[in-house]
This record gives C-alpha cells, sequence and structure tokens, in this order.
C-alpha cells in the first residue's frame, strides 16, 4: 500500500454520453473495474453509524464513500467516515496479543509476544477463578462500544455486577432525561422533524453527536427557511451557520429553559390540551410539608393515580379516558389531606420571580428582553404556524382522529447541558419546554426513533449481586424507580465498584466508568482482582485527573503488588492505556469483522422506520488480532456461561456469527430484527433464520421496516404503534406512554433525603443532603457543584472543551489525513476579555485550577463568551503511542485540560470523598471546571506537564516519513502537442 | 461545457468531509498519489486539493463565523496556465476544467504563484503540480452508476453545501442555484473569470413573536380550568 506506482499511458476509449454531460472522447480508462469489488458494512469512525459502500482493490481500499440507501447518511459521509483508509493502514494498530514482560513495571510498555492459546488459558483461569469465587471482582467497562447488549448480557452470565459502558462519562444525562420524563430523548432516542420543523434550537452541541444527520438536517432547514437558533458559548461548527447564536455562560442552559418556561407560562402560551392528556400534570400530589410521603402521588387502592374530575366533582383513576380533569386546583381528600395538581405546583414554581428573565439573564448572561422574545418566537412558531397531516389514527382508547397536529419547534441538546453536575435537571427543563409547546413526537417537533418512545421509565432495574457462579437476574443497569432499587447492602453502601445506585449517584444509569480504577485501587468500596477495558483510553483522555489516575494505575500495597492486581486492555490501536495493561488483547478494525448493531441495544432507526445494521468485514484481517466480540463469546463458552452452554457442557454457539443468528431474548427476539423467521419472511419477531447474515449483506448491511403513515407521530398515545411496539419487544404493555413533568421517582429519593421515606434512607449527613436538595420533583437548575465551592473571584473562567468534527468519536486522532487538518491545540479565550488582562495572541499561559495547573499556548478570538476559555479535547497524546513519532505535534504542542479536573468534587471538606458527578446521574461533571489564567513568566514556554515516551511495541513497524497511498498505478491524462500549438492558452486568447 | 462547483457558505459547517473525500478518492486517482510528509511525525503535511479555511467576521457577541472551502476555480482566464512555460497547465476545451499533465510539469511553481486562489499544490517527492481535477476520473466514468459521477467531494459533502455541474447550461443545478441566489465570483476584480461560485450566508430569518394580551398570568389562580376530556 505505501509504494507508489509507476505512473502509466492511457489507453483510449470509446466516446459515451451521461446525463447532463458529454462525455468527451479520448479519455483513458482511468481503472480497472474488473479488479475492483464494492461492498457494504457500517462506518465506525465515530459512534453515528452510517453506511458506507467500500471499494476494495487487492485487499486495499480504493474508495469508502457513503451508501445512498442508508437511513442514517443517505449517501453523504464526514471527513472521519473519508479518513476510513487511514485507520485501515495506520502504524498505531496492534498486531498481536501481548503480555507485560515479567519483571518489568506496569506503564513503562515491555512487552512480550504471546499467542492466543496461552493469553486466553490465562485469562480463562484467572476468570473462572473469580467466577466461582467472587464474581464482582472482575470489572468489565467498555468505551466507545456499540455492542453493549452483548457486553451487558456477558456481564450478567459471567455474575458481576461491575460492568458498564462510557455513558457515565460521556451523555448520560440526557439519555436519562429524557427517559424519566418524556419517554425518549435526543441522538439515538429521537430527532428533530428536519423536514418539518420550523424553529431550531440546539442547545449545547460541542460539535458532537450525531455526525452527518445533523448536518443533513440543518441544510434542510435552512433551505425551508426554517429558523435555527444556537446556544453555546463557543461559535464553532454548526452554531457558525445558525441565524442567532446564543453565547450562554457554561452550566446554566437549565436557568435558561425555565426562563422561558416562565415567559410561555406569564403569557398563558402553552399547549393545554397536549400537556392535559399526554402528561402526568393533571395527577394529584400530596401536600403535607414534613410528613411521610409529602410531594407523591395520591392514588386510590390499587395504587392508581388520582385526578381531580370537573365534571364528576369527584376523585377519579387519573389513566382512565374520556375523564374531564383539572390542570389546576387544589383539593381536600377525604383522609383530610391537601392535594393539588402537579401542573398547579408547576406552575407555581415558575411563575416565580427568579425564573424571570431580568433574573435568569444575571445567571445565564443572556439579556432578558432575549430571553423573552426566544420564548415568544417559539409560541409563535407553536401555536400559529401549526402544521396538520391528514391521517386517520386510533388513540390509546381507541377514539378515531382525523389527523396529526404538529407544532413545528424543535430542538436538540448534548454534550454541553450534560456534562454539567445539574445537567439532568437541566434536560428536564429542555423537555419541559418541548411538552408545554406540544412538541414532542409530532409533526414538526421531535420526533422519538424506535424503540423508543418507552414507558416512563423502562421496565428494568438494575440487578443485585447473586451467589458466585449465577448469573445476574438481570443486566447490570436498569432504571432505579425508589431507594428499594438502589444496589446498596445492607448499611446502605455501595455495592458497585464504581458506586453506581449509590446514594452518591442513585440513578446512574450508565455507571460511572471515570471512578473505576481511583475506587478499585483504593479498595473503596473494595478492591478487586482484575479490570478489563475495552476500547478505552482511562490512562489518558478519558479520567479526569490523568496524572493521578496513571500513578493510582502503578500503586502498589506494603507485599509489593498491584493494587488492582490485573488489567486487561482489549483495543485496536496502542492507545495510551495499552502501557498499563498486563494483557493486551488486539482488536481489528471496523472493516475486518463482523458487528451487530442491535435493537437489543441503541439501533440506527429513523422516526418513521424501525432499522438496524449490521458489519461485514471488507478487507481481510493480516495481523494476529480478533474481533473482540469474538474473543467474548470464545471466552463466554470456555467459561460455560449458561446461556453459552449445552447441556452436555458443549459450547452452544460457534462463534459471534452464530450467536447472534441463534440467540433468542425472548422468543422470536434476538439481536437482529431483520430476515427472521425460518426462511426471513418475518419483520421484527420471529424464530432464528439460519441464512439472516446472509440476507443483510445482501441489503448493504441494515434492515429497514417502515412504519405506517398512521403509527408516525403521537406514538405515546398510538394505538396501532404501541401494539406493533409490543410485538417488537419495544414496550412491555400497550397502556399510554405518560410522560413525567413531574416525577415521583425523585421526590422518593428526596423524602429519603428528608427522612422522610418508608425504605432504605441515607446515613451520611452529605447523602442526605445531596438527595434532598437536588432530586427535585420538577426540573430545577442550581449552580454545578464544583461552583458551589470554588471562588467565582478567585477562579473567573468556566473551562471546557469541544472535539473537532472531523475528530469527534473518532479515538484515533493519529488518523495520518486527520492530523493534518488538526495536531495541536490551543487554549481559545475571548479577545477583548484577553487585552483587557494583558494577554496577547499565541502567548503561553498558566491554566490553574483547584486540582492542578498546565502551561498552554493561548489563542484568541471572537465567538467565545467571556467568562469561558476552551480547548480541542484529546488531541494531546503521549509521545510515542498511537504510532506517533515522539516529537509529533500532538505529544509536544497539543495537551488535555484533564489534569485540572479532579475525578473527586475539589471541595476540600472532609469525610469520604465524592465524586465530581452529576448527584443524581454519576454523569462525570467536566464541564464544571473553574480556573483562572495568568500570563507565563518571560522563558517560560512549552505545554507542561508533559510525560515520557513510551517504548515501540514488539513488532510494530517505524512510521515512515513519506507515505504515497495509492491502489493502483495512477492513468495520467495528456495534453496533446497539437492542443499546446494550435490553441492559445487561455479563452481570452481565442 | 463549463464545468465547475457552486459551495454554498449558508451551510457549510466546516467539517472537512469535502477535503478528505478529494484526498481519499485522488490519492489512488489520474495524479496520485497525493504525497504525504510526516505522517505520523512533526508538522505532517501533503498534497490536498481542497481546503477549509475559517474566518471570524465582526467582533463579540455579534461575531460570525465562517468557514470556506477553497479548491481550484477552474478560471475561464486562468493565469496558472497563462504562466505555464510548458504547457503542462491547460483548460480542457471540452469542459474547461484546468488540468496539469503530469509528464509536462517541470515543478518550476509559476502557476502556484500565479494562482490568487492558493489551489496548487507541488507534490515535492513527484516534482510536480497537482490540483483539483473536478474528479475528471470520475465524472466521465461510465463503470460508475450514472449518479456517482460527480467531484468526490460534491457526493461527500454531509450539509450539500456543494454543487457540480455546467454552467454553460441554463437549466443545470449549478445554473439555477447561482441564478437564484446570485451566486459570486471569489475576488473577481482580479478578472481571471473564475468558474466556481460561492453562495453568500442567506438573509437572517425573523420569526414574529406571540404575545398574549388577552391572558396575562400573575399568579396559578389566574388560570381557569377547561373541560377537556383526557
Amino acid at each position: 500500500m505505501d509504494q507508489a506506482f509507476k505512473r502509466k499511458s492511457y489507453s483510449l476509449k470509446s466516446s459515451i454520453t451521461t446525463k447532463g454531460i458529454s462525455v468527451p472522447e479520448n479519455l483513458p480508462q482511468f481503472e480497472d473495474h474488473s479488479k475492483q469489488e464494492t461492498k457494504f458494512t457500517t462506518c465506525y469512525m465515530c459512534a453515528c453509524r452510517c453506511g458506507i459502500k467500500v471499494t476494495v482493490e487487492d485487499n486495499l481500499v480504493r474508495f469508502i464513500q457513503g451508501n445512498k440507501n442508508h437511513p442514517i447518511n443517505k449517501g453523504v459521509l464526514c471527513a472521519k467516515g473519508n479518513a476510513g483508509i487511514m485507520k485501515q493502514n495506520s502504524p498505531g494498530k496492534l498486531i498481536q496479543p501481548l503480555m507485560r514482560k515479567k519483571g518489568s513495571e506496569r506503564g513503562e510498555g515491555d512487552f512480550e509476544p504471546v499467542s492466543w492459546d496461552a493469553a486466553l488459558d490465562y485469562l480463562t483461569k484467572r476468570l473462572d477463578n473469580i467466577r466461582k469465587t467472587d464474581p464482582k471482582k472482575l470489572a468489565f467497562f467498555t468505551g466507545r462500544d456499540q455492542m453493549q447488549a452483548l457486553t451487558g448480557f456477558w456481564a450478567q452470565q459471567f455474575g458481576t455486577i461491575n460492568w458498564a459502558a462510557h455513558g457515565g462519562f460521556c451523555s448520560v444525562n440526557m439519555a436519562a432525561a429524557g427517559l424519566y420524563t418524556t419517554g425518549q430523548s435526543f441522538w439515538e432516542f429521537g430527532d428533530p422533524d428536519w423536514d418539518r420543523t420550523k424553529y431550531f434550537l440546539m442547545w449545547g452541541v460541542a460539535e458532537d453527536h450525531s455526525s452527518n444527520p445533523i448536518k443533513i438536517g440543518l441544510e434542510k432547514l435552512k433551505r425551508r427557511g426554517a429558523k435555527f437558533v444556537s446556544i453555546n458559548p463557543v461559535r464553532t461548527g454548526y452554531q457558525a451557520i445558525a441565524d442567532e447564536w446564543i453565547p450562554i455562560k457554561p452550566g446554566t442552559d437549565g436557568m435558561l429553559a425555565l426562563s422561558m418556561v416562565h415567559v410561555l407560562l406569564k403569557n398563558d402560551l402553552f399547549d393545554y390540551e397536549y400537556v392535559l392528556q399526554y402528561t402526568n400534570a393533571t395527577q394529584l400530589v400530596v401536600h403535607t410539608p414534613q410528613e411521610m410521603g409529602d410531594g407523591l402521588i395520591y392514588r386510590n387502592e390499587e395504587g392508581q393515580p388520582l385526578a381531580w374530575d370537573l365534571e364528576k366533582e369527584a376523585f377519579v383513576d387519573a389513566t382512565l379516558a374520556e375523564i374531564k380533569p383539572a390542570l389546576f386546583g387544589e383539593y381536600q381528600t377525604p383522609e383530610g389531606k391537601t392535594v393539588k395538581t402537579s401542573f398547579t405546583l408547576l406552575a407555581e414554581r415558575y411563575l416565580g420571580d427568579e425564573y424571570a428573565p431580568e433574573n435568569a439573564t444575571k445567571i445565564c448572561g443572556v439579556p432578558a428582553d432575549m430571553i423573552e422574545r426566544l420564548a415568544l418566537e417559539m409560541a409563535h412558531v407553536a401555536f400559529e404556524e401549526s402544521i396538520e397531516i391528514k391521517t386517520e389514527w386510533t388513540d390509546w382508547a381507541g377514539r378515531k382522529h382525523d389527523s396529526f397536529i404538529g407544532r413545528p419547534v424543535s430542538m436538540h441538546a448534548m454534550r454541553g447541558v450534560s456534562a454539567h453536575s445539574n445537567g439532568f435537571q437541566a434536560c428536564r427543563a429542555i423537555h419541559l419546554l418541548q411538552v408545554l409547546l406540544g412538541s414532542v413526537d409530532v409533526p414538526g417537533g421531535h420526533l422519538a426513533k424506535p424503540p423508543y418512545p418507552k414507558h416512563v421509565c423502562p421496565p428494568i432495574k438494575p440487578a443485585k449481586p447473586k451467589a458466585p457462579g449465577e448469573p445476574l437476574d438481570g443486566p447490570p443497569l436498569g432504571f432505579p424507580t425508589c431507594p428499594e432499587d438502589l444496589v446498596i447492602d445492607d448499611d446502605g453502601n455501595p455495592l458497585r465498584i464504581d458506586k453506581a445506585y449509590s446514594w452518591e449517584a442513585p440513578i446512574a444509569n450508565h455507571g460511572l466508568m471515570h471512578m473505576v480504577i481511583t475506587n478499585a485501587v483504593n479498595g473503596d468500596p473494595y478492591p478487586i482482582d482484575t479490570l478489563i477495558f475495552f476500547m478505552a483510553n482511562m490512562s489518558w483522555n478519558s479520567s479526569m485527573n490523568t496524572g493521578k489516575i496513571r500513578d493510582l494505575l502503578r500503586e502498589k500495597d506494603d507485599k509489593g503488588e498491584y493494587k488492582l492486581p490485573f488489567l486487561v486492555v482489549a483495543d485496536a490501536f496502542h492507545s495510551e492505556m495499552v502501557a498499563f495493561a498486563d494483557l493486551v488483547l488486539p482488536d481489528t478494525t471496523y472493516l475486518e469483522r463482523f458487528d451487530t448493531i442491535s435493537m437489543l441495544d441503541r439501533p440506527i432507526s429513523e422516526p418513521d422506520g424501525v432499522c438496524d445494521a449490521i458489519r461485514a468485514p471488507v478487507v481481510e484481517i493480516t495481523s494476529d488480532v480478533r474481533p473482540w466480540q469474538e474473543v467474548m463469546v470464545e471466552l463466554a463458552s470456555r467459561l460455560k456461561f449458561p446461556a453459552f452452554t449445552n447441556e452436555d457442557g458443549s459450547a452452544k454457539y460457534k462463534g459471534y456469527k452464530d450467536f447472534i443468528v441463534n440467540y433468542e431474548k425472548t422468543p422470536g427476539i434476538g439481536f437482529l430484527a431483520g430476515w427472521r423467521g425460518k426462511d426471513g419472511e418475518k419483520s421484527l419477531r420471529g424464530e432464528p433464520n439460519p441464512k439472516q447474515w446472509e440476507k443483510y449483506v445482501e441489503n448493504e448491511c441494515f434492515f429497514e421496516y417502515k412504519l405506517a403513515k398512521h403509527e408516525r407521530f403521537y406514538r405515546f398515545a398510538n394505538k396501532d404503534y404501541l401494539e406493533f411496539a409490543k410485538n417488537a419487544g419495544f414496550v412491555a404493555s400497550t397502556k399510554p406512554i405518560t410522560m413525567e413533568l413531574y416525577s415521583e421517582t425523585l421526590q422518593k429519593f428526596r423524602l429519603a433525603g428528608l427522612g422522610l421515606y418508608g425504605g432504605p434512607q441515607p446515613k451520611d449527613e452529605r447523602d442526605q443532603y445531596r438527595t434532598a436538595r437536588f432530586f427535585d420533583p420538577l426540573p430545577e437548575f442550581y449552580i454545578p457543584l464544583e461552583q458551589r465551592c470554588t471562588s467565582i473571584e478567585e477562579y473567573p473562567f468556566h473551562a471546557i472543551t469541544q472535539r473537532p468534527m472531523m475528530m469527534y468519536h473518532s479515538w484515533d486522532s493519529q488518523n495520518a489525513w486527520l492530523r493534518q487538518i488538526l495536531a495541536q491545540n490551543y487554549m481559545y479565550m475571548n479577545r477583548q476579555k484577553a487585552i483587557e488582562m494583558g494577554i496577547e495572541d499565541l502567548s503561553w499561559i498558566w491554566i490553574e485550577s483547584k486540582t492542578g495547573r498546565i502551561r498552554v499556548q493561548v489563542k484568541l478570538m471572537e465567538g467565545v463568551e467571556t467568562s469561558t476559555i476552551w480547548t480541542w479535547n484529546a488531541i494531546g497524546k503521549q509521545r510515542g503511542t498511537w504510532g506517533l513519532d515522539a516529537d509529533a505535534n500532538e505529544s509536544n504542542q497539543g495537551f488535555l485540560l484533564n489534569h485540572l479536573i479532579n475525578e473527586h468534587l475539589p471541595c476540600g471538606d472532609t469525610g469520604r470523598p465524592i465524586t465530581n458527578s452529576d448527584p443524581i446521574t454519576g454523569q462525570a461533571a467536566w464541564y464544571d471546571l473553574q480556573v483562572k489564567i495568568y500570563p507565563a513568566k518571560k522563558g517560560e514556554v512549552g505545554v507542561w506537564p508533559s510525560f515520557e515516551t513510551i517504548k515501540p511495541l514488539p513488532g510494530s513497524e517505524r512510521s515512515k516519513e513519506k507515505l504515497r497511498y495509492q491502489t493502483h498505478e495512477a492513468v495520467g491524462l495528456n495534453r496533446s502537442l497539437k492542443d499546446i500549438l494550435t490553441r492559445g492558452d487561455t479563452k481570452r486568447d481565442k | 461545457m463549463k464545468l465547475g462547483l457552486v459551495i454554498d457558505l449558508d451551510t457549510c459547517v466546516g467539517c472537512n468531509a469535502c477535503a478528505v473525500a478529494c484526498k481519499q478518492w485522488n490519492t489512488s486517482g489520474t495524479t496520485g498519489p497525493l504525497t504525504d510528509f510526516e505522517p505520523y511525525g512533526k508538522d505532517p503535511t501533503g498534497v490536498w486539493f481542497n481546503r477549509i479555511r475559517n474566518y471570524e467576521v465582526g467582533d463579540y457577541p455579534n461575531s460570525k463565523t465562517v468557514h470556506f472551502p477553497m479548491s481550484c476555480m477552474h478560471c475561464d482566464d486562468a493565469a496558472c496556465v497563462t504562466v505555464c512555460p510548458t504547457g503542462a497547465s491547460y483548460k480542457r476545451e471540452e469542459d474547461g476544467i484546468v488540468l496539469v499533465d503530469q509528464d509536462k510539469c517541470m515543478g518550476c511553481n509559476y502557476c502556484a504563484w500565479a494562482c490568487p486562489y492558493g489551489a496548487r499544490e507541488l507534490d515535492r517527492e513527484d516534482g510536480v503540480m497537482k490540483k483539483c481535477t473536478l474528479c475528471v476520473d470520475r465524472i466521465y466514468d461510465e463503470n460508475l452508476p450514472e449518479d456517482e459521477r460527480k467531484p468526490a467531494c460534491v457526493m461527500t459533502c454531509p450539509s450539500h453545501a456543494r454543487y457540480f455541474g455546467d454552467f454553460d447550461d441554463p437549466n443545470s443545478e449549478v445554473s439555477i442555484i447561482s441564478r437564484e441566489r446570485n451566486g459570486e465570483q471569489l475576488m473577481p476584480e482580479l478578472g481571471y473569470e473564475p468558474v466556481n461560485k460561492y453562495l453568500r450566508p442567506r438573509e437572517k430569518k425573523n420569526v414574529d413573536t406571540y404575545v398574549n394580551e388577552t391572558n396575562s398570568i400573575k399568579a396559578v389562580k389566574d388560570w381557569v380550568n377547561r373541560l377537556v376530556a383526557r
């Protein structure tokens, strides 16, 4: 691949005509297509999962393009997807299993090659022992994997509760807030109705998810003349083309949303019927302050929530059809309790002056008149420019409607909102705004993507430990709805290594991967034996406090043994994490393997279609690497997990493909939804089809099931859709999905914190405070936790990161083409602010937080809010990793902000350290960081801190000084001598 | 024919998809390989036909960010062609594509100095000038599906900010969109008659506000329950 072919002269071919463009004669045949093959698969350069068409020539990739038939990207492809060739040919690829050399220290990167058999024999023995004695001593955490349905199932079968993926340090706040409010969310859960929306509000999108669909969607909006408002402290990327840019102070989006709610309520501008019919707004809430049961829903003996019927003038089951419930009001129950509709509580709250734009502006820095105007613009579009789609549909109670009414206002929110310790409530506030506008799952609004919406919230509880050797009763991660669901011991202590589902992070639906190393090394709550990381760079850009974490990984006990005894790293690349591994299991690239993007996980559905996908190899593996999913199935068989083992003890599945095709979660429901049934004639539910993989490959590696027109909107209350969804296994019941503006779940935790709950209650004072303060049943704004204990005078700047579009989620910025676009990051700050402070463009500055300081180069710009500084994340690399030379810009000029962020709240108080995360969900609070900045002294130049150069891995090639990639000899196009002699050189000369 | 591109600055988000798609196609294309130097070392550089420039206009908070893709404009009166001493640089009569005959180029760099758009890049390894070919090796390739016979950058652009076609045909997509949205040449005052056109960002969208004059709410008691069936 690396040698350049010699140019050859062209051969002539006859003239042809193609559409619109006449083909000139005398053109050579530029490439020999007979030597090429085109294959389809799914991209994995990021988490977007676009369909790609790959042209291959002699096992080399000629060209990767978007698949025009694919539901996600419809033929387009981003910069990352276009750079797949350089991922495939990266010198940073791992090529064989490795063991840490005997006698060498962890972190030094001294390895010796080992055979797969030896590696798996060793690992099997170790894991078998753990499984039979104390399964939670295996912690298995996966990074950016797209097979959580499989990895989670594997952990469940192993019997360890210590499993999670990377969502805890990514965007769990976004996912959790949605699932606890509307039963769907953003990105994989739902999208704006790009084809119909007239007003689009984008909150806190740090050039991130999702890659191509957002770009496709934004262009559609602009073409139709819809308005695009972007709320973001930084104006790069998508924000560049916004009609209006709102530079907000980081961490205050919740207040902005609630202030907009204030404006809507003040003007009596909300969708009264929608709120009444589809949310829990009419449900009555018990109002008995300081007593048990305060704030819970008033229920009848059957446990059904009650409402006040205006016609009957009586309490009625709030879930019944045809009742005429009060939206507002306070009532006395026969037992003598005061109850109020939850909407009354909500309206009382947000009518309050603290949410008035003139007060909100002091917090978010957005001018009051702008807040008011934006809210009233949305109201105008929602209610004065409503749209209607004529289609007969039937609601959950069997009533026919002749059209879908749409409120064409839509929103998208991502990491900028999520990655704060108030992000869960901020996301809830955004959903509240959507619901008041009547814009959830309606034409022009925000549309769920199957299997969403789900009931609020999905009826899966986090698994609790079982006896050694036994599988867990369910998946390790689930959705707690009350303190009884916490994964804690009788004394209230955490049972999971990451302390998910403990009082410190009760609704930690994606776990807290960012706490695993710290907790495991500190034996807090207990030491473990083996930690497996898949595709996660936890000794570098995916951990807070990177320097300390690296020290912890090397920390030894009194006997000289590592406190974290055994660390397995499974990855395709020589990341910074590899040096700390005791065993390295090399994965393949995405172009070399089978994969499923499953309906049991987060599939690739579109609002109007149920979709899933596979990957199929397009090139052959050329080194001693194995797909991680094959390794997992093999380990599952070796360890004799019940679901992977026949009664006679033999392996049930021949490998990953066999498992995917034949495993059924419940009868008829498996990993892939397409071409089920013996002959492949069934969709979504049906017995296994032995030819299922082949059908996917035939169909360009994806499956799409279009919903009927009457099933596409109001799906939370759409009878035909709900019946369809139940049959497909998406939801457990056909009852309507009631959106929860008021969250009784949160109130239960709050009562526990207040000592008013008839179940488990926190004992530690700080847990009591945190649950009582932050588990507000209504969406609420609070100052992010780090700022609550950090002097704004001393640390006046918010420091945040973005990942550039051409690298977002691509987890390998060593890519030879992409790094030519960006190989070094700067710290960006507002020009006018810098001038005030005497900081010059491109000068060296110190950035200091309570945790540490870094020295970096500053670049001044206009498009950044004045109290915010920001940089590109994960550009900095350790010297010698990723196949880069030791003098690569990433290692010598690039830097990480992570050194400034503590994994524990930097509040200096005594007692146990508390995670620097959202107190509700455990979402890593990356963007809460407060810093001060000052110029470096004369002579202080260069990035600090810097780290040692890592040794090359055995068998790795030195990277080349020149790269001349081509898959065939170029066929040149020559100018004839006649042309030179007879024609002037330009048109003007003619 | 007068083939060229239209680039829509209203929707370009600066994602670099076009730049990388171009690199990917053309490194195995008619003037490939496009050499990369120090691909894994210090200051990696390479030959690219299409680069995205980023600018800010105006002062905070009214600043705008503009992403500006730049590649060969396939000028009607191309300075690069005029200055070429060997006849290697030429504008094709059939379709107006400006190309460099790789066998005739001696790498003297005159054309790169003459081009005001920075569209030409010398491949130091091959000692020849390389540039955007408008994917001449795609657009006429009858073995490619008909709807894929366009430049790689146009095919891949996720925000559909790039259009390709024949400006001599008044009914082509590029002619129509240039007419409708006043497509502009870049630096027309230089007189090179660039064929590619840019579309300015659209006018900012204004939306009315809905002010409810009949019902202003001060407290919850101001609301009256409506009889609505669940």
